[in-house]
Protein backbone atom coordinates (compact mmCIF):
# COMPACT_ATOMS: atom_id res chain seq x y z
CA UNK A 1 0.00 0.00 0.00
CA UNK A 2 2.94 1.94 0.07
CA UNK A 3 2.37 5.17 -2.81
CA UNK A 4 6.05 4.36 -4.45
CA UNK A 5 3.99 1.15 -5.48
CA UNK A 6 1.18 2.75 -6.72
CA UNK A 7 1.38 1.37 -10.24
CA UNK A 8 -1.22 3.55 -12.65
CA UNK A 9 -2.78 0.52 -15.04
CA UNK A 10 -5.59 2.67 -15.95
CA UNK A 11 -3.36 5.20 -17.32
CA UNK A 12 -1.53 2.82 -19.80
CA UNK A 13 -4.72 1.07 -21.09
CA UNK A 14 -6.42 4.39 -21.70
CA UNK A 15 -3.67 6.26 -22.62
CA UNK A 16 -5.57 6.95 -26.51
CA UNK A 17 -8.59 8.44 -24.09
CA UNK A 18 -6.22 10.90 -21.83
CA UNK A 19 -9.18 13.30 -21.93
CA UNK A 20 -11.36 11.22 -20.27
CA UNK A 21 -8.81 10.39 -17.41
CA UNK A 22 -7.27 12.98 -14.50
CA UNK A 23 -3.89 14.31 -14.26
CA UNK A 24 -1.04 11.92 -12.40
CA UNK A 25 -1.54 14.85 -9.67
CA UNK A 26 -5.16 14.61 -8.86
CA UNK A 27 -5.03 10.96 -9.22
CA UNK A 28 -2.00 10.47 -6.30
CA UNK A 29 -4.07 13.46 -4.41
CA UNK A 30 -7.77 11.14 -4.61
CA UNK A 31 -6.09 7.85 -3.68
CA UNK A 32 -3.77 9.49 -0.48
CA UNK A 33 -7.00 11.42 0.54
CA UNK A 34 -8.95 8.02 0.32
CA UNK A 35 -6.20 6.03 2.12
CA UNK A 36 -5.53 8.31 4.50
CA UNK A 37 -9.40 8.72 5.55
CA UNK A 38 -9.55 4.63 5.55
CA UNK A 39 -6.63 4.46 7.71
CA UNK A 40 -8.13 6.65 10.58
CA UNK A 41 -11.40 5.13 10.04
CA UNK A 42 -10.91 1.33 9.69
CA UNK A 43 -6.84 0.26 9.14
CA UNK A 44 -5.47 1.46 12.61
CA UNK A 45 -8.99 0.34 14.67
CA UNK A 46 -8.27 -3.21 13.83
CA UNK A 47 -4.70 -2.81 14.41
CA UNK A 48 -5.34 -1.39 17.74
CA UNK A 49 -8.07 -4.37 18.70
CA UNK A 50 -4.92 -7.13 18.23
CA UNK A 51 -2.25 -5.20 19.85
CA UNK A 52 -4.51 -4.16 22.93
CA UNK A 53 -5.27 -7.64 23.26
CA UNK A 54 -1.82 -8.84 23.59
CA UNK A 55 -0.99 -6.09 25.67
CA UNK A 56 0.04 -8.37 28.70
CA UNK A 57 1.21 -10.71 27.06
CA UNK A 58 -0.12 -14.36 25.57
CA UNK A 59 -0.61 -15.71 29.03
CA UNK A 60 -3.12 -13.46 30.37
CA UNK A 61 -4.66 -13.46 27.05
CA UNK A 62 -5.00 -16.96 26.87
CA UNK A 63 -6.29 -16.80 30.96
CA UNK A 64 -8.90 -14.60 29.76
CA UNK A 65 -10.16 -16.16 27.25
CA UNK A 66 -10.57 -18.98 28.83
CA UNK A 67 -11.99 -17.74 32.21
CA UNK A 68 -15.47 -19.79 33.29
CA UNK A 69 -17.03 -16.50 32.70
CA UNK A 70 -15.82 -16.20 29.33
CA UNK A 71 -16.27 -19.59 28.28
CA UNK A 72 -19.98 -19.58 29.19
CA UNK A 73 -20.44 -15.97 27.22
CA UNK A 74 -18.87 -17.93 24.41
CA UNK A 75 -20.92 -20.97 24.36
CA UNK A 76 -24.35 -18.90 24.79
CA UNK A 77 -23.09 -16.48 21.48
CA UNK A 78 -22.92 -19.87 19.69
CA UNK A 79 -26.07 -21.32 21.01
CA UNK A 80 -27.87 -17.92 19.83
CA UNK A 81 -26.32 -18.01 16.23
CA UNK A 82 -27.05 -21.57 16.23
CA UNK A 83 -30.71 -21.29 16.66
CA UNK A 84 -31.07 -17.93 14.74
CA UNK A 85 -29.03 -18.42 11.84
CA UNK A 86 -30.75 -21.85 10.31
CA UNK A 87 -34.58 -20.25 11.26
CA UNK A 88 -33.69 -17.12 9.20
CA UNK A 89 -32.46 -19.06 6.68
CA UNK A 90 -35.46 -21.15 6.21
CA UNK A 91 -37.40 -18.02 6.58
CA UNK A 92 -35.22 -16.16 3.85
CA UNK A 93 -35.24 -19.11 0.99
CA UNK A 94 -38.92 -19.15 1.96
CA UNK A 95 -40.00 -15.43 1.30
CA UNK A 96 -37.59 -15.45 -2.07
CA UNK A 97 -39.19 -18.35 -3.38
CA UNK A 98 -42.56 -16.92 -3.25
CA UNK A 99 -41.58 -13.41 -3.90
CA UNK A 100 -39.65 -14.15 -6.78
CA UNK A 101 -41.26 -16.73 -8.45
CA UNK A 102 -44.49 -15.87 -8.31
CA UNK A 103 -46.52 -12.29 -8.30
CA UNK A 104 -49.00 -11.61 -6.03
CA UNK A 105 -50.61 -7.92 -5.12
CA UNK A 106 -49.05 -6.51 -2.35
CA UNK A 107 -45.49 -7.57 -3.15
CA UNK A 108 -44.20 -4.07 -2.93
CA UNK A 109 -45.23 -4.12 0.21
CA UNK A 110 -43.99 -7.18 2.01
CA UNK A 111 -40.32 -6.90 0.27
CA UNK A 112 -40.37 -3.49 2.77
CA UNK A 113 -41.73 -5.12 5.88
CA UNK A 114 -38.89 -7.32 5.49
CA UNK A 115 -36.48 -4.67 5.84
CA UNK A 116 -37.83 -3.63 8.45
CA UNK A 117 -35.82 -4.74 11.38
CA UNK A 118 -33.30 -2.99 9.83
CA UNK A 119 -34.47 0.14 10.14
CA UNK A 120 -35.08 -0.03 14.23
CA UNK A 121 -32.67 0.57 16.46
CA UNK A 122 -30.99 -2.12 18.40
CA UNK A 123 -32.14 -1.11 21.71
CA UNK A 124 -35.90 -0.74 20.26
CA UNK A 125 -35.54 -4.23 18.84
CA UNK A 126 -35.21 -5.44 22.70
CA UNK A 127 -36.98 -3.17 23.98
CA UNK A 128 -40.24 -4.75 22.35
CA UNK A 129 -39.60 -8.44 23.13
CA UNK A 130 -39.82 -6.54 26.89
CA UNK A 131 -43.09 -5.35 25.99
CA UNK A 132 -44.37 -8.49 24.96
CA UNK A 133 -42.62 -10.89 27.14
CA UNK A 134 -41.57 -9.31 30.36
CA UNK A 135 -43.51 -9.23 33.67
CA UNK A 136 -45.83 -6.20 33.04
CA UNK A 137 -45.73 -6.92 28.90
CA UNK A 138 -48.64 -8.27 26.69
CA UNK A 139 -47.61 -12.07 27.24
CA UNK A 140 -46.35 -11.27 30.58
CA UNK A 141 -49.61 -10.95 32.21
CA UNK A 142 -50.53 -14.03 30.80
CA UNK A 143 -47.28 -16.00 32.14
CA UNK A 144 -47.10 -14.43 35.07
CA UNK A 145 -47.82 -17.07 37.88
CA UNK A 146 -50.24 -14.51 40.06
CA UNK A 147 -52.47 -14.32 37.14
CA UNK A 148 -55.41 -16.00 36.80
CA UNK A 149 -55.49 -16.91 33.43
CA UNK A 150 -53.62 -19.77 32.06
CA UNK A 151 -52.57 -21.14 35.84
CA UNK A 152 -51.55 -24.50 34.20
CA UNK A 153 -49.15 -22.72 31.56
CA UNK A 154 -47.80 -20.17 33.94
CA UNK A 155 -47.44 -23.22 36.70
CA UNK A 156 -45.23 -25.00 34.06
CA UNK A 157 -43.33 -22.61 33.33
CA UNK A 158 -42.67 -21.66 37.05
CA UNK A 159 -41.59 -25.29 37.74
CA UNK A 160 -39.32 -25.79 35.19
CA UNK A 161 -38.08 -22.70 35.86
CA UNK A 162 -38.24 -20.89 32.31
CA UNK A 163 -38.25 -17.54 32.30
CA UNK A 164 -38.17 -15.35 28.73
CA UNK A 165 -36.81 -12.00 29.22
CA UNK A 166 -33.60 -11.75 31.21
CA UNK A 167 -32.90 -15.10 29.97
CA UNK A 168 -31.53 -17.21 27.24
CA UNK A 169 -34.74 -17.26 25.16
CA UNK A 170 -34.79 -13.45 25.16
CA UNK A 171 -31.25 -13.46 23.94
CA UNK A 172 -32.34 -15.66 21.21
CA UNK A 173 -35.51 -13.72 19.96
CA UNK A 174 -33.80 -10.72 19.69
CA UNK A 175 -31.09 -12.17 17.93
CA UNK A 176 -33.51 -13.45 15.31
CA UNK A 177 -35.06 -10.32 15.19
CA UNK A 178 -31.97 -8.06 14.23
CA UNK A 179 -30.65 -10.94 11.54
CA UNK A 180 -34.24 -11.26 10.07
CA UNK A 181 -33.51 -9.37 7.04
CA UNK A 182 -30.38 -10.94 6.10
CA UNK A 183 -30.64 -14.05 4.17
CA UNK A 184 -34.13 -12.95 2.41
CA UNK A 185 -32.50 -9.75 1.17
CA UNK A 186 -29.41 -12.02 -0.55
CA UNK A 187 -32.12 -13.93 -2.07
CA UNK A 188 -34.74 -11.89 -3.46
CA UNK A 189 -32.68 -10.13 -6.05
CA UNK A 190 -30.98 -12.99 -7.31
CA UNK A 191 -33.46 -15.24 -7.34
CA UNK A 192 -35.84 -12.20 -9.08
CA UNK A 193 -32.89 -12.29 -11.91
CA UNK A 194 -32.63 -16.38 -12.64
CA UNK A 195 -36.31 -16.62 -13.38
CA UNK A 196 -38.40 -19.67 -13.13
CA UNK A 197 -37.32 -21.21 -16.79
CA UNK A 198 -35.37 -23.84 -15.52
CA UNK A 199 -37.77 -24.93 -12.46
CA UNK A 200 -40.28 -24.55 -14.98
CA UNK A 201 -38.48 -27.16 -17.20
CA UNK A 202 -37.75 -29.61 -14.20
CA UNK A 203 -41.61 -29.58 -13.70
CA UNK A 204 -42.88 -30.29 -17.25
CA UNK A 205 -39.76 -33.65 -17.07
CA UNK A 206 -41.89 -34.42 -14.00
CA UNK A 207 -39.45 -33.75 -11.08
CA UNK A 208 -41.47 -33.60 -8.18
CA UNK A 209 -41.26 -30.48 -6.18
CA UNK A 210 -38.97 -31.41 -3.72
CA UNK A 211 -36.54 -32.87 -6.65
CA UNK A 212 -36.95 -29.64 -8.19
CA UNK A 213 -35.95 -27.69 -5.26
CA UNK A 214 -32.43 -29.94 -4.32
CA UNK A 215 -31.62 -30.26 -7.66
CA UNK A 216 -32.17 -26.93 -9.66
CA UNK A 217 -33.12 -24.32 -7.29
CA UNK A 218 -30.57 -24.69 -4.73
CA UNK A 219 -27.54 -25.08 -6.67
CA UNK A 220 -28.37 -22.39 -8.37
CA UNK A 221 -28.96 -20.35 -5.27
CA UNK A 222 -26.07 -22.02 -3.20
CA UNK A 223 -23.65 -18.99 -2.86
CA UNK A 224 -26.32 -16.44 -2.44
CA UNK A 225 -27.22 -17.91 0.41
CA UNK A 226 -24.13 -18.80 1.84
CA UNK A 227 -23.32 -15.52 1.31
CA UNK A 228 -26.68 -14.13 3.60
CA UNK A 229 -25.52 -17.15 5.79
CA UNK A 230 -22.06 -15.22 6.42
CA UNK A 231 -23.36 -11.95 6.91
CA UNK A 232 -26.19 -13.34 9.53
CA UNK A 233 -24.07 -15.27 11.64
CA UNK A 234 -21.58 -12.22 11.49
CA UNK A 235 -24.17 -10.25 12.79
CA UNK A 236 -25.80 -12.71 15.19
CA UNK A 237 -22.57 -13.43 16.97
CA UNK A 238 -21.77 -9.60 17.18
CA UNK A 239 -25.27 -7.88 18.16
CA UNK A 240 -24.70 -5.75 21.35
CA UNK A 241 -27.72 -3.25 21.81
CA UNK A 242 -30.65 -5.57 21.54
CA UNK A 243 -29.18 -8.72 23.56
CA UNK A 244 -28.35 -6.00 26.36
CA UNK A 245 -32.06 -4.77 26.93
CA UNK A 246 -33.19 -8.42 26.92
CA UNK A 247 -30.43 -9.92 28.61
CA UNK A 248 -30.04 -10.03 32.88
CA UNK A 249 -26.24 -9.48 32.65
CA UNK A 250 -25.95 -12.20 34.84
CA UNK A 251 -22.27 -13.13 34.34
CA UNK A 252 -21.47 -16.88 33.36
CA UNK A 253 -25.36 -17.37 32.88
CA UNK A 254 -27.04 -14.76 30.32
CA UNK A 255 -24.13 -13.04 28.76
CA UNK A 256 -22.80 -13.12 25.16
CA UNK A 257 -19.14 -12.34 23.93
CA UNK A 258 -20.44 -8.26 23.25
CA UNK A 259 -22.36 -8.22 26.69
CA UNK A 260 -18.74 -9.61 28.51
CA UNK A 261 -16.61 -7.34 26.65
CA UNK A 262 -18.99 -4.73 28.35
CA UNK A 263 -18.44 -6.27 31.25
CA UNK A 264 -14.97 -6.48 31.53
CA UNK A 265 -14.42 -2.86 30.23
CA UNK A 266 -16.78 -1.56 32.82
CA UNK A 267 -14.28 -3.17 35.58
CA UNK A 268 -11.20 -1.03 33.68
CA UNK A 269 -9.87 -4.35 32.33
CA UNK A 270 -9.08 -3.49 29.34
CA UNK A 271 -6.56 -5.44 28.28
CA UNK A 272 -8.81 -8.28 29.28
CA UNK A 273 -12.07 -6.66 27.07
CA UNK A 274 -9.68 -6.72 24.30
CA UNK A 275 -8.77 -10.06 24.29
CA UNK A 276 -12.53 -10.86 24.09
CA UNK A 277 -13.32 -8.27 21.51
CA UNK A 278 -10.60 -9.66 19.18
CA UNK A 279 -12.03 -12.97 19.23
CA UNK A 280 -14.75 -11.29 17.44
CA UNK A 281 -12.65 -8.85 15.22
CA UNK A 282 -11.40 -12.37 13.98
CA UNK A 283 -14.54 -13.53 13.16
CA UNK A 284 -15.27 -9.97 11.09
CA UNK A 285 -12.01 -10.91 9.26
CA UNK A 286 -13.33 -14.25 8.85
CA UNK A 287 -16.48 -12.62 7.41
CA UNK A 288 -14.76 -10.47 5.01
CA UNK A 289 -12.60 -13.66 4.04
CA UNK A 290 -15.51 -15.64 3.04
CA UNK A 291 -17.90 -12.73 1.53
CA UNK A 292 -14.77 -12.03 -0.94
CA UNK A 293 -13.98 -15.99 -1.39
CA UNK A 294 -18.10 -15.99 -2.71
CA UNK A 295 -18.26 -13.17 -4.47
CA UNK A 296 -15.04 -14.20 -6.62
CA UNK A 297 -16.94 -17.57 -6.89
CA UNK A 298 -19.94 -15.64 -7.83
CA UNK A 299 -18.15 -13.41 -9.95
CA UNK A 300 -16.94 -16.79 -12.02
CA UNK A 301 -19.68 -18.69 -12.71
CA UNK A 302 -21.48 -15.95 -14.37
CA UNK A 303 -18.13 -15.57 -16.76
CA UNK A 304 -19.08 -19.06 -17.60
CA UNK A 305 -22.45 -18.68 -18.08
CA UNK A 306 -21.90 -15.51 -20.44
CA UNK A 307 -19.69 -17.28 -22.27
CA UNK A 308 -21.85 -20.52 -22.68
CA UNK B 1 -36.09 -5.02 -7.60
CA UNK B 2 -37.95 -6.56 -10.79
CA UNK B 3 -41.67 -6.99 -10.12
CA UNK B 4 -42.93 -8.66 -12.96
CA UNK B 5 -46.65 -7.51 -13.73
CA UNK B 6 -47.68 -8.61 -16.90
CA UNK B 7 -47.57 -12.15 -16.30
CA UNK B 8 -50.24 -12.53 -13.51
CA UNK B 9 -52.77 -14.33 -15.62
CA UNK B 10 -50.22 -17.14 -16.32
CA UNK B 11 -51.05 -20.87 -15.77
CA UNK B 12 -48.52 -21.76 -12.34
CA UNK B 13 -46.14 -24.41 -12.91
CA UNK B 14 -44.36 -24.20 -9.59
CA UNK B 15 -45.63 -25.77 -6.27
CA UNK B 16 -45.34 -24.23 -3.34
CA UNK B 17 -46.71 -20.70 -3.85
CA UNK B 18 -48.91 -21.33 -0.86
CA UNK B 19 -46.76 -22.72 1.58
CA UNK B 20 -44.30 -20.02 1.41
CA UNK B 21 -45.81 -17.08 0.84
CA UNK B 22 -48.20 -18.52 4.19
CA UNK B 23 -44.73 -19.54 6.11
CA UNK B 24 -42.99 -16.01 5.38
CA UNK B 25 -46.31 -13.67 6.52
CA UNK B 26 -46.71 -15.88 9.94
CA UNK B 27 -42.72 -15.92 10.33
CA UNK B 28 -42.85 -12.11 9.55
CA UNK B 29 -45.88 -11.51 11.97
CA UNK B 30 -44.64 -13.45 15.13
CA UNK B 31 -41.19 -12.39 15.03
CA UNK B 32 -41.67 -8.69 13.65
CA UNK B 33 -45.18 -7.09 13.42
CA UNK B 34 -46.70 -8.27 16.67
CA UNK B 35 -43.60 -7.63 18.98
CA UNK B 36 -43.63 -4.19 17.03
CA UNK B 37 -47.12 -3.75 17.79
CA UNK B 38 -46.70 -3.66 21.09
CA UNK B 39 -44.98 -0.22 21.17
CA UNK B 40 -48.02 1.18 20.10
CA UNK B 41 -49.99 -0.75 22.42
CA UNK B 42 -47.92 0.12 25.44
CA UNK B 43 -47.96 3.66 24.58
CA UNK B 44 -51.45 3.82 24.04
CA UNK B 45 -51.82 3.31 28.00
CA UNK B 46 -50.15 7.31 27.75
CA UNK B 47 -52.58 10.24 27.56
CA UNK B 48 -51.75 12.45 25.15
CA UNK B 49 -50.65 15.07 27.50
CA UNK B 50 -48.14 12.28 29.15
CA UNK B 51 -46.77 11.07 25.62
CA UNK B 52 -46.10 14.91 25.03
CA UNK B 53 -45.00 15.78 27.90
CA UNK B 54 -42.37 12.88 27.70
CA UNK B 55 -41.36 13.11 24.38
CA UNK B 56 -40.49 16.43 25.24
CA UNK B 57 -38.38 16.01 28.34
CA UNK B 58 -35.05 18.41 28.43
CA UNK B 59 -33.45 15.36 28.65
CA UNK B 60 -35.10 13.87 25.32
CA UNK B 61 -35.10 16.61 23.50
CA UNK B 62 -31.07 17.51 23.87
CA UNK B 63 -30.50 13.81 22.55
CA UNK B 64 -32.95 14.41 19.50
CA UNK B 65 -30.50 17.27 18.60
CA UNK B 66 -27.64 14.99 19.31
CA UNK B 67 -28.26 12.08 17.59
CA UNK B 68 -29.71 13.83 14.66
CA UNK B 69 -27.01 16.33 14.54
CA UNK B 70 -24.36 13.70 14.88
CA UNK B 71 -25.53 11.61 12.32
CA UNK B 72 -25.89 14.41 9.78
CA UNK B 73 -23.11 15.43 9.87
CA UNK B 74 -21.38 11.71 9.76
CA UNK B 75 -23.21 11.02 6.88
CA UNK B 76 -22.36 14.37 5.78
CA UNK B 77 -18.40 13.48 5.93
CA UNK B 78 -18.76 10.10 4.98
CA UNK B 79 -20.66 11.30 1.28
CA UNK B 80 -18.03 13.37 0.82
CA UNK B 81 -14.96 10.82 1.32
CA UNK B 82 -17.00 7.59 1.12
CA UNK B 83 -17.07 8.84 -2.64
CA UNK B 84 -13.60 9.49 -3.18
CA UNK B 85 -13.16 5.90 -1.80
CA UNK B 86 -15.34 4.61 -4.06
CA UNK B 87 -13.77 6.84 -6.79
CA UNK B 88 -10.38 5.76 -6.39
CA UNK B 89 -11.39 2.17 -6.29
CA UNK B 90 -13.37 1.81 -9.52
CA UNK B 91 -11.30 3.68 -11.20
CA UNK B 92 -7.83 3.84 -10.25
CA UNK B 93 -5.09 0.99 -9.64
CA UNK B 94 -2.96 0.87 -7.00
CA UNK B 95 -1.22 -1.75 -4.39
CA UNK B 96 -3.51 -3.35 -2.03
CA UNK B 97 -6.33 -2.35 -3.65
CA UNK B 98 -8.35 -5.56 -3.63
CA UNK B 99 -7.54 -6.00 0.43
CA UNK B 100 -8.85 -2.32 1.07
CA UNK B 101 -12.09 -2.87 -1.09
CA UNK B 102 -12.55 -5.53 1.41
CA UNK B 103 -11.86 -3.72 4.23
CA UNK B 104 -14.46 -1.14 3.29
CA UNK B 105 -17.38 -3.88 5.09
CA UNK B 106 -15.18 -3.64 7.98
CA UNK B 107 -17.82 -1.81 10.32
CA UNK B 108 -20.89 -4.27 8.92
CA UNK B 109 -18.77 -7.14 9.86
CA UNK B 110 -17.15 -5.59 13.27
CA UNK B 111 -19.37 -6.22 16.45
CA UNK B 112 -20.22 -2.95 17.40
CA UNK B 113 -19.14 -3.04 20.63
CA UNK B 114 -15.79 -4.22 19.50
CA UNK B 115 -15.81 -1.10 17.64
CA UNK B 116 -17.38 1.32 20.34
CA UNK B 117 -14.89 0.10 22.83
CA UNK B 118 -11.23 0.60 20.36
CA UNK B 119 -12.65 4.29 19.07
CA UNK B 120 -13.22 5.18 23.22
CA UNK B 121 -9.56 3.89 23.50
CA UNK B 122 -7.49 5.36 20.59
CA UNK B 123 -9.57 8.81 21.11
CA UNK B 124 -8.69 8.75 24.77
CA UNK B 125 -6.35 11.33 26.28
CA UNK B 126 -3.36 8.80 26.13
CA UNK B 127 -4.60 6.94 23.02
CA UNK B 128 -3.13 6.66 19.44
CA UNK B 129 -4.51 9.20 18.40
CA UNK B 130 -6.07 11.21 21.49
CA UNK B 131 -2.81 12.40 22.51
CA UNK B 132 -1.92 14.21 19.28
CA UNK B 133 -5.68 15.82 19.09
CA UNK B 134 -5.10 16.83 23.05
CA UNK B 135 -2.32 19.16 22.49
CA UNK B 136 -4.49 21.12 19.85
CA UNK B 137 -7.02 21.37 22.15
CA UNK B 138 -9.42 19.25 20.61
CA UNK B 139 -11.24 16.40 22.61
CA UNK B 140 -13.07 13.49 21.31
CA UNK B 141 -13.94 11.15 24.18
CA UNK B 142 -16.92 11.87 26.56
CA UNK B 143 -17.76 14.83 24.25
CA UNK B 144 -20.33 15.51 21.14
CA UNK B 145 -17.15 14.70 19.04
CA UNK B 146 -17.09 11.13 20.26
CA UNK B 147 -20.37 10.18 19.20
CA UNK B 148 -19.79 11.39 15.47
CA UNK B 149 -16.54 9.65 15.04
CA UNK B 150 -18.29 6.66 16.16
CA UNK B 151 -21.05 7.14 13.85
CA UNK B 152 -18.60 8.24 11.20
CA UNK B 153 -17.21 4.16 11.57
CA UNK B 154 -20.39 2.53 10.97
CA UNK B 155 -21.77 4.76 8.36
CA UNK B 156 -18.69 4.36 6.16
CA UNK B 157 -19.48 1.64 3.89
CA UNK B 158 -22.94 2.90 2.92
CA UNK B 159 -22.19 5.57 0.59
CA UNK B 160 -19.29 3.56 -0.50
CA UNK B 161 -20.98 0.25 -1.73
CA UNK B 162 -24.14 2.16 -3.16
CA UNK B 163 -21.87 4.45 -5.63
CA UNK B 164 -19.33 1.67 -6.32
CA UNK B 165 -21.88 -0.36 -8.27
CA UNK B 166 -23.22 2.81 -10.52
CA UNK B 167 -19.85 4.30 -10.90
CA UNK B 168 -18.61 0.35 -12.43
CA UNK B 169 -21.56 1.20 -14.91
CA UNK B 170 -20.94 3.82 -15.97
CA UNK B 171 -20.89 4.03 -20.14
CA UNK B 172 -17.41 5.49 -20.44
CA UNK B 173 -19.09 6.45 -24.59
CA UNK B 174 -20.71 9.20 -22.66
CA UNK B 175 -17.38 11.22 -20.96
CA UNK B 176 -15.66 10.54 -23.86
CA UNK B 177 -18.68 11.92 -26.12
CA UNK B 178 -18.52 15.18 -23.69
CA UNK B 179 -14.25 15.33 -23.71
CA UNK B 180 -14.69 15.05 -27.55
CA UNK B 181 -16.82 17.84 -27.91
CA UNK B 182 -14.22 20.36 -26.16
CA UNK B 183 -15.64 19.65 -22.55
CA UNK B 184 -12.57 19.94 -19.93
CA UNK B 185 -12.34 16.69 -17.37
CA UNK B 186 -14.17 19.56 -14.30
CA UNK B 187 -16.80 19.88 -17.09
CA UNK B 188 -17.30 16.13 -17.74
CA UNK B 189 -17.33 15.41 -13.97
CA UNK B 190 -19.21 17.81 -12.83
CA UNK B 191 -21.87 17.79 -15.64
CA UNK B 192 -22.02 14.49 -16.23
CA UNK B 193 -21.04 11.91 -14.10
CA UNK B 194 -21.74 13.80 -10.69
CA UNK B 195 -25.58 13.88 -12.06
CA UNK B 196 -25.76 10.51 -13.21
CA UNK B 197 -24.71 9.19 -9.43
CA UNK B 198 -26.27 11.55 -7.31
CA UNK B 199 -29.13 9.49 -6.64
CA UNK B 200 -26.90 6.80 -5.97
CA UNK B 201 -25.15 9.33 -3.67
CA UNK B 202 -28.73 10.20 -1.58
CA UNK B 203 -29.99 6.67 -1.22
CA UNK B 204 -26.33 5.86 0.14
CA UNK B 205 -26.29 9.18 2.12
CA UNK B 206 -29.58 8.23 3.92
CA UNK B 207 -28.72 4.76 4.29
CA UNK B 208 -25.87 5.92 6.65
CA UNK B 209 -28.32 8.82 8.27
CA UNK B 210 -30.90 6.33 8.72
CA UNK B 211 -28.39 3.51 10.68
CA UNK B 212 -26.54 5.95 12.56
CA UNK B 213 -29.91 7.59 13.76
CA UNK B 214 -30.24 3.75 15.92
CA UNK B 215 -26.91 3.16 16.87
CA UNK B 216 -26.05 2.48 20.24
CA UNK B 217 -22.88 -0.35 20.63
CA UNK B 218 -20.35 2.07 19.05
CA UNK B 219 -21.08 4.71 20.64
CA UNK B 220 -22.09 4.87 24.38
CA UNK B 221 -18.42 4.09 25.25
CA UNK B 222 -16.71 6.73 23.66
CA UNK B 223 -19.55 9.25 24.38
CA UNK B 224 -19.60 8.89 28.12
CA UNK B 225 -23.15 9.38 28.19
CA UNK B 226 -23.53 12.48 29.74
CA UNK B 227 -27.47 13.66 30.69
CA UNK B 228 -28.17 16.99 28.41
CA UNK B 229 -24.29 16.78 26.49
CA UNK B 230 -23.44 13.37 25.21
CA UNK B 231 -26.83 10.67 26.21
CA UNK B 232 -27.69 9.82 22.17
CA UNK B 233 -31.46 8.74 21.99
CA UNK B 234 -30.95 4.99 22.58
CA UNK B 235 -29.16 5.65 25.60
CA UNK B 236 -31.94 7.86 26.86
CA UNK B 237 -34.46 4.69 26.43
CA UNK B 238 -32.10 2.49 28.20
CA UNK B 239 -32.06 4.65 30.80
CA UNK B 240 -35.32 4.53 31.03
CA UNK B 241 -35.47 0.88 30.99
CA UNK B 242 -33.03 0.53 34.01
CA UNK B 243 -35.52 2.78 35.66
CA UNK B 244 -38.12 0.23 34.35
CA UNK B 245 -40.03 2.89 33.46
CA UNK B 246 -40.88 1.06 30.24
CA UNK B 247 -44.45 3.74 29.46
CA UNK B 248 -41.67 6.45 29.27
CA UNK B 249 -38.99 4.40 27.11
CA UNK B 250 -41.94 3.27 24.71
CA UNK B 251 -42.70 6.58 24.17
CA UNK B 252 -39.38 7.77 23.01
CA UNK B 253 -39.27 4.64 20.88
CA UNK B 254 -42.56 5.62 19.28
CA UNK B 255 -40.62 8.78 18.29
CA UNK B 256 -37.70 6.85 17.04
CA UNK B 257 -39.76 4.44 14.97
CA UNK B 258 -41.83 7.16 13.28
CA UNK B 259 -38.89 8.63 11.87
CA UNK B 260 -37.11 5.54 11.47
CA UNK B 261 -40.05 4.63 8.97
CA UNK B 262 -40.16 7.54 7.21
CA UNK B 263 -36.40 7.20 6.35
CA UNK B 264 -37.08 3.95 4.90
CA UNK B 265 -39.96 5.18 2.84
CA UNK B 266 -37.60 7.09 1.32
CA UNK B 267 -34.87 5.06 0.74
CA UNK B 268 -37.04 2.69 -1.51
CA UNK B 269 -38.62 5.88 -3.32
CA UNK B 270 -34.72 6.90 -3.95
CA UNK B 271 -33.95 3.19 -4.91
CA UNK B 272 -36.87 3.08 -7.24
CA UNK B 273 -35.48 6.73 -8.67
CA UNK B 274 -32.19 5.48 -9.10
CA UNK B 275 -33.60 2.41 -11.02
CA UNK B 276 -35.62 4.94 -13.48
CA UNK B 277 -32.40 7.00 -13.96
CA UNK B 278 -30.07 4.39 -14.99
CA UNK B 279 -32.49 2.95 -17.14
CA UNK B 280 -32.88 6.12 -18.86
CA UNK B 281 -29.63 6.71 -19.05
CA UNK B 282 -29.05 3.52 -20.88
CA UNK B 283 -31.34 4.61 -23.28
Amino acid sequence: MTPAATTFHAAARTGHRRSTTESPTVRWLLIGVALVFLSLFLFIPLVAVFTQAFAKGTGFYIKTISDPMALSAIKLTFIAAVIAVPLNCVFGVSAAWAIAKFDFRGKNILLTLIDLPFSVSPVIAGLIYVLVFGAQGWLGLYLNADHPKFPWLAGWLNDHNIQIIFAVPGIVLATIFVTFPFVARELIPLMQAQGRNEEEAARVLGASGWQMFWRVTLPNIKWGLLYGVILCNARAMGEFGAVSVVSGHVRGRTNTIPLHIEALYDDYNFTGAFAMASLLALLALVTLALKLWVENKNAALNEVETEV
Amino acid sequence: MIVNTNRTKKIRVLPGFKLTLGFTVFYLGLIVLIPLSAVFWKTSSLTWAEFWHTVTMPVALASYRLTFGASFFAALVNAVFGFIVAWVLVRYEFYGKTLVDALVDLPFALPTAVAGITLASLYAKAGWIGQWLEPLGIKVANTQLGVFVALTFIGLPFIVRTVQPILEDLDPELEEAAASLGANRWQVFWRIIFPLLTPALLTGFTLAFARALGEYGSVIFIAGNIPLKTQITPVVIMGELDMYDYAKATAIAVVMLVVSFILLLSVNVLQWWTNRHNTTSLA
